[in-house]
């Protein structure tokens, strides 16, 4: 298992380790309630080291990334940050990245962890049929450190380490400074529904960056927060994680990407995800609340009408609204808020009611 | 630290604890060892009442945000009772798992099953050679 430079600092803070796509990552230091709860009324401090960051650069840079992303990014500004889907023949999704415009000719792609040598592969791929020669491809995962701060005073403690005007950054923008004196790439986005930024720095300081982030940050009560926090701040949010709802064989359409497949461009995948538009999707990927007593987990059939028609993706108990809430793969004539369905449970099935997304939306 | 077992009842390997009432039933509910490694217990499914338990065969579901554990009946016997208020405060669970967050009542079948469970001292060590 793959360790981050922070993976002592976990231990020494009695976090419970897990395996996450092929890294050894917290779950959680206190407790899943605790960090979440804190995440969202005062600041969390997440390693993401594990994830994956591709350079893409050269005159053929964006060619070679308008055509294995669905989204198109003609438009896209220096320091302007975009979400996109990399689909591959059939638009299926292969993964969801965000894409940083670091410079004329210059992206970052920021990968899952367990996808990222799968996209680098499949892009490295692609240029080669394409010939596009004009773009090169780099990946800098191991050199490259993340932390995520996030939560309403995520701002306020950031700011005091950070060079330059944080409240002048935009929502999905970026800005080159540096954070506890060191070169670093800061954006205002997350995981979590919150406020909050992503900081990019070189491996060798992250170990630095953390500590005076929790440091500085104490006084105004941040708290590192584990994947367990993480994933429930995330399904909350109404966002998708690579595994659960998005495989090979689920498409854009599918699920909540729409907005995000721009099919007035060419990319793999364009074609087929435009019959499917034109053809209306079968199944749709839908939020829901338990009636019943009981949590949905992943993996669990949905019934309606005594019929098995999907499948729960992610479930969980919600510590925010306080009861248990997932997304799940219905027929689209399903797919309306109020609809009701069953969700079993250990042979029992209990009543559900599909919501519509997000559960949880912060307040501005 | 996990509070110290009382010296009242009787433990099961998989962490469940037994108090005899002496009138033939036990009370039955998880260790407060088994409650700090679950943390944040948000559901408890409770066994019917009435329902046919066999020792060390699942008898109740206690879910955390992350993980669903089966509970194991400690002794073999007839469910004669549940704890409603865990329907509404599973964390009754980890503030108190030795008193207010008992899970069932158990009239025992055959009450010589409880000298096979280990004694409070005895359980204290088994959780220090087996932490997790």
């Amino acid at each position: 298992m793959k360790r981050t430079p922070l993976y002592d600092r976990h231990v020494a803070l009695g976090a419970t380790m897990t395996e996450f796509g092929g890294w050894a990552m917290p779950v959680q230091y206190s407790s899943v309630i605790d960090e979440h709860k804190n995440t969202r009324t005062l600041a969390g401090l997440f390693d993401v080291c594990h994830m994956g960051e591709l350079i893409v650069r050269g005159p053929q840079a964006l060619d070679l990334l308008q055509w294995v992303m669905s989204r198109d990014l003609a438009n896209q500004k220096i320091d302007e940050m975009k979400l996109s889907a990399i689909t591959n023949e059939k638009g299926g999704i292969i993964d969801d990245v965000t894409v940083y415009k670091r410079g004329n000719d210059q992206y970052m792609v920021v990968t899952n962890a367990a996808t990222k040598d799968g996209d680098l592969q499949w892009i490295l791929k692609a240029r080669q049929q394409k010939g596009f020669s004009g773009a090169e491809v780099e990946d800098v995962s191991d050199e490259m450190g993340k932390i995520d701060i996030q939560g309403p005073v995520a701002q306020t403690i950031l700011s005091e380490i950070v060079e330059g005007e944080l409240s002048a950054l935009p929502f999905y923008h970026a800005m080159d400074t540096r954070v506890a004196g060191m070169p670093a790439l800061v954006s205002r986005s997350g995981y979590t529904g919150e406020d909050g930024f992503e900081v990019y720095a070189t491996i060798s300081r992250i170990v630095e960056i953390w500590d005076l982030l929790l440091r500085v940050g104490d006084p105004h009560g941040i708290k590192p927060a584990g994947l367990g926090a993480r994933d429930t701040l995330r399904l909350e949010a109404g966002m998708m994680l690579f595994g659960h709802e998005m495989c090979q064989t689920v498409t854009p359409y599918e699920v909540v990407y729409g907005w995000i497949t721009d099919l007035d461009k060419d990319f793999i995948g364009r074609d087929a995800l435009k019959k499917q538009k034109e053809d209306g999707v079968r199944r749709k990927l839908v939020g829901f609340e338990l009636i019943d007593r009981g949590i949905a987990r992943h993996g669990y059939p949905v019934f309606a009408g005594g019929e098995k028609i999907g499948e729960v993706t992610s479930g969980t108990f919600s510590p925010t609204l306080g009861k248990a809430i997932g997304l799940a793969f219905v027929p689209v004539r399903l797919k309306e808020p109020g609809t009701e369905l069953e969700v079993e449970i250990r042979s029992q099935r209990v009543k559900a009611r599909v919501v519509s997304l997000p559960f949880y939306k912060r307040k501005k | 630290m996990a509070k110290p077992s009382p010296n009242d009842r009787k433990y099961t390997k998989e962490h469940e604890w037994a108090k005899p009432n002496g009138d033939g039933t036990v009370t039955m509910g998880i260790t407060d060892h088994a409650q700090e490694l679950l943390t944040d217990v948000v559901y408890v499914e409770l066994p019917e009442i009435g329902r046919k338990a066999k020792q060390m065969q699942p008898i109740a579901v206690v879910e955390s945000v992350k993980s669903v554990s089966d509970i194991f009946a400690p002794v073999s016997g007839e469910v004669t009772e549940v704890n409603k208020s865990l329907e509404a405060t599973p964390e009754l669970v980890n503030k108190d798992a030795f008193g207010e967050g008992w899970i069932a009542k158990i009239k025992m079948d055959d009450p010589s099953e409880l000298d096979g469970l280990m004694a409070a001292e005895s359980y204290e060590e088994y959780v220090k050679a087996n932490p997790h």
